[in-house]
């Protein structure tokens, strides 16, 4: 089959487009795990600003400003888990064997995946800042700042993606993802520093909270919303994508591989 | 007359959408899907591959349309080379699985027009395409209801459309007919059989004689992996007593070796039984004139006949005439 280079790049980059406008009409129709997770938050949040907040020592911080920028990496976080749920559905519906059996670019798919998740955390963390600013959250430290903190969340993200696609494809089921999912998110959401400030935990779970890579994350967005030195999260929240993008996406691929071989 | 000419014709200009597989070998695990598997299918042909569950007919089609590699063996499809040409393979070869692979939460149009535009046709050329096969199908007044909201017979039929979408010079299809009401069956054969008058080649698989005897120029068994008998139609009925079967079911499973006796005489070693279900069956031959013989014979042992009827040989008849075992254990598993 000989196309022109121009021809065969516009086949990949429609095929891929193609694929990103179906998962996100996915999720647009569907919205179901969306709802869930907006609600989950919207739940925790006003459990934490109302009821716990007054009693949590954030060192002088109003608690809605302490907090709210973790809300936003739990939401990409929780978020996560529903790209596995949508992994396994597609495997184990078959469809995947429809896009297989297409002369289409063979990354169209996963790319596809990891672009629609970029625009549903966009619109996660739109979502948490709306709820926060009728709750009294401001951007102490200006937009841009805000923006390129939003820009890292994502970035988060996608590594955190990976993570779910590789759980997607390796449990086959959705039942299954949804439960392997979350096993795994809440530990990592709440023994680090979104909730409190990791000094009031006990030494043991300070050490865990520690190399928690949410517990940067967190760090740097608080930073970044409210005005502080980013010196000491940046380079580790970096580091932290990095690394799971590094493990991951070969593990996901490899899987994808293997189910399909 | 003009039809006739118009087919010749086309023919003359067919391109090759022959199938052919070589030494083709797969293994999962211990288990030997497919072993040494050859075969040769004709371009504009219907072949149809017939075996029980489990037999690795849905194995082949995988290796077949490029979603499984062999672990040994060449296969060509319209003679590009499933391995090493994988994509060209997909460009002219459309599948339909089992189960129906579309997406639920589009419309039946949507669905098409994805899988157009996938083929690359470009928008509106898949819009056109997606809404004139929804007519083909008689789906066009579902066509922007989402398919969640379809019957299965409706899904399967749009699977079948979204197979066809880019006019595929090669159809595979694998067991299609399954849970179908017998009205979507038919009109499901008629779109098979109108295949090959536009010049295509169509692969099937199925566990039904009759389906395979009315669609397929020709037909191979497989059982196990390896395929058994090759054939046209007529030739693997001869093997197994013809067109029609008489199939006489007794009352008192334990007498079967009684019955067996006083009716072999009629057929000998094409009489066939079936000790679980108590049912006999043997060549009918021409006409009706073995059934009053056969209700005489019986009657002179004291056998009571529950069951009495002429039929076409299943699959497991041919099974058993020629590898000795019913198609699936435990045997009576009737179609």
């Amino acid at each position: 089959m000989n196309m022109s280079t121009s021809s065969k790049i516009n086949n990949t980059l429609s095929d891929i487009g193609i694929m990103t406008q179906r998962n996100l009409l996915r999720y647009v129709r569907l919205p179901q795990l969306m709802i869930a997770n907006i609600a989950l938050n919207a739940v925790l949040l006003l459990l934490f600003n109302y009821v716990f907040g007054g009693a949590i020592r954030t060192g002088g911080i109003e608690y809605i400003q302490f907090f709210l920028p973790g809300f936003m990496v739990q939401t990409v976080v929780f978020g996560s888990t529903q790209t596995s749920v949508g992994m396994a559905d597609d495997f184990s519906k078959g469809i995947i064997d429809r896009f297989r059996s297409l002369p289409i670019s063979r990354s169209a798919f996963l790319t596809g995946r990891v672009i629609a998740d970029v625009a549903r955390y966009a619109l996660l963390i739109a979502i948490i800042i709306a709820i926060g600013s009728a709750m009294g959250f401001r951007f102490e430290n200006g937009a841009v700042p805000a923006l390129m903190g939003v820009a890292l969340i994502i970035l988060f993200g996608i590594s955190l993606t990976w993570v779910g696609v590789f759980i997607g494809i390796s449990v086959k089921d959705i039942e299954t993802a949804q439960v392997a999912g979350f096993v795994w998110v809440f530990p990592l959401v709440f023994a680090s520093s979104l909730y409190v400030p990791i000094e009031t935990m006990p030494a043991w779970l300070q050490v865990f909270a520690q190399i928690n890579p949410v517990t940067p994350m967190v760090d740097t967005m608080r930073a970044l919303s409210l005005g502080g030195s980013i010196s000491s999260s940046l380079w580790k929240t970096l580091v932290w994508d990095g690394s799971i993008i590094l493990v991951f996406l070969p593990l996901a691929l490899n899987r994808y591989k293997l189910m399909t071989q | 007359m003009e039809n006739g000419l118009k087919a010749r014709q086309s023919s003359e200009v067919c391109m090759d959408s022959s199938i052919s597989a070589e030494g083709i070998n797969k293994r999962f695990g211990t288990v030997r899907a497919l072993d040494n598997i050859n075969m040769v299918v004709d371009s504009a042909t219907v072949f149809a591959l017939l075996g029980p569950n489990g037999s690795g007919k849905t194995t082949l089609v995988r290796i077949l349309t490029t979603l499984l590699k062999p672990d040994s063996g060449i296969a060509l499809v319209g003679g590009y080379d499933v391995v090493r040409d994988a994509q060209s393979v997909r460009s002219v070869i459309g599948l339909a699985g089992q189960y129906p692979a579309i997406e639920e939460i589009l419309t039946g149009k949507e669905n098409l027009e994805m899988i157009g535009r996938l083929y690359h046709l470009g928008k509106e050329k898949a819009r056109v395409r997606a809404i004139e096969l929804l007519e083909n199908f008689e789906l066009s007044d579902a066509m922007n209801r989402k398919v969640k909201t379809y019957s299965g017979g409706m899904r399967r039929r749009l699977d079948l459309a979204a197979t066809l979408v880019a006019k595929p010079s090669i159809l595979f299809l694998d067991e299609p007919t399954t849970g179908l009401d017998p009205r979507s069956r038919i009109g499901l054969w008629e779109v098979i059989t109108a295949q090959t008058k536009e010049c295509n080649t169509v692969f099937l698989t199925t566990q039904y004689l009759e389906e395979a005897d009315r669609l397929a120029n020709k037909i191979a068994i497989i059982d196990k992996g390896k395929i058994i008998r090759e054939g046209t139609n007529q030739e693997l009925k001869d093997c197994c007593g013809g067109d029609t079967l008489v199939s006489v079911r007794i009352a008192n499973r334990n007498q079967i070796s009684i019955a067996n006796s006083a009716l072999r005489e009629l057929a000998g070693d094409t009489l066939h039984s079936y000790p679980d279900t108590g049912e006999i069956t043997l060549p009918a031959g021409s006409g009706t004139s073995l059934l009053p013989e056969v209700v005489r014979r019986l009657d002179a042992v004291d056998i009571k006949i529950t069951d009495l009827a002429l039929k076409p040989p299943t699959l497991d008849d041919v099974f058993l005439a020629i590898t000795g075992h019913p198609a699936e254990e435990p045997p009576g598993s009737k179609v």
